[in-house]
């Protein structure tokens, strides 16, 4: 018996996150252009961060998989921002 | 009743495959990060270097290749729709067109690196000592972090032509496609990851 847990996401669908996806990509090259400095690295990062966002919820299905794995992603991303926090920490103070 | 005594069910549980991939790609991504730490901290120690490190990169050669990836993200997305809607011709060309991309990211990447080389600019070269640490931090977490990718996309692409002649000999098909659909969640951790490289590498000075 298959179990999949189907949800087929229409060819529609991922054309358009893909336009999303390249319009975020110029964003960031346009907005890296004009030499922000600190501001640009945030910027550059947060764009980033909601390209993977819409990689991680659309193409890889994850906005209609179980709370139980949705939950682990987000938990890993956690893990990984407390360890930058810790040893930023532990670089500024030393 | 008889009809459910014959029927033999076949031990398989594409759920807890799914989990099984999604804990490597765990792996992949802890792996990824801890290098970006060390990234972020020797950027933060060595600012102008790294600056004038960035700008040797070509900004052109990165977004095409940003562009690549994420379209053969978008087509092996795609074949997993197809597959799912019984659709094999379709997955098979969308397949087809994922690694037709992967292949044109690797040539770019060797033009890039090839690039890297002639101007001198690599791990060990006669130039590096001349220049400072934090251009030789640079460059060996360059060559280091996109090395590991191009690697990755080997990989994928390698799980990739597997999946091709399985669809093709109907061994993945609209009843079973958990191959298909992890081999496409390990395509999309690749283009996850030069998400973020992309930027820091490319953009940020």
């Amino acid at each position: 018996m298959a179990n999949n847990t189907t949800h087929t996401t229409e060819y529609r669908v991922l054309a358009k996150i893909l336009l999303v996806l390249m319009f975020l990509t110029f964003l960031t090259i346009s907005i890296t252009s004009f030499h922000l400095g600190a501001f640009t690295v945030t910027v550059a990062l947060l764009i980033a961060g909601v390209k993977g966002f819409l990689v991680l919820s659309y193409f890889m299905h994850l906005k209609y998989e179980s709370l139980l794995l949705r939950i682990l992603v987000g938990m890993v991303f956690v893990l990984f921002i407390v360890i930058v926090l810790i040893t930023f920490i532990d670089y500024a103070y030393r | 009743m008889s009809e459910m005594i014959t029927h033999v069910e076949e031990h398989r549980d594409d759920e807890a495959s799914k989990l099984g991939m999604w804990l490597f790609i765990f792996t992949e991504l802890l792996l990824f990060g801890g290098l970006f730490l060390v990234y972020s901290i020797f950027r933060a120690e060595y600012p102008l270097a790294f600056h004038e490190s960035s700008l040797e990169l070509s900004v052109t050669i990165g977004a095409i290749n940003t562009i690549v990836l994420l379209f053969s993200s978008m087509t092996i997305a795609m074949a997993l729709t197809a597959i799912q809607k019984n659709d094999q011709k379709r997955a098979l060309i969308f397949i087809g067109i994922t690694l037709f991309c992967a292949a044109i990211f690797l040539v770019n990447k060797y033009f890039e690196w090839g690039h890297k080389f002639e101007m001198k600019l690599y791990p060990g070269s006669p130039l590096m000592p001349l220049l400072g640490r934090g251009y030789l931090l640079y460059f060996s977490l360059y060559f280091f972090m996109t090395g590991l990718h191009a690697l990755h996309i080997i990989i994928g692409m390698t799980l990739l032509v597997v999946c091709y002649f399985k669809v093709k000999s109907k061994n993945i098909n609209s009843k079973d496609y958990v191959l298909l659909e992890n081999g496409a969640l390990y395509w999309h951790l690749v283009d996850l990851i030069w998400i973020f490289l992309f930027p820091l590498m490319y953009l940020i000075s």
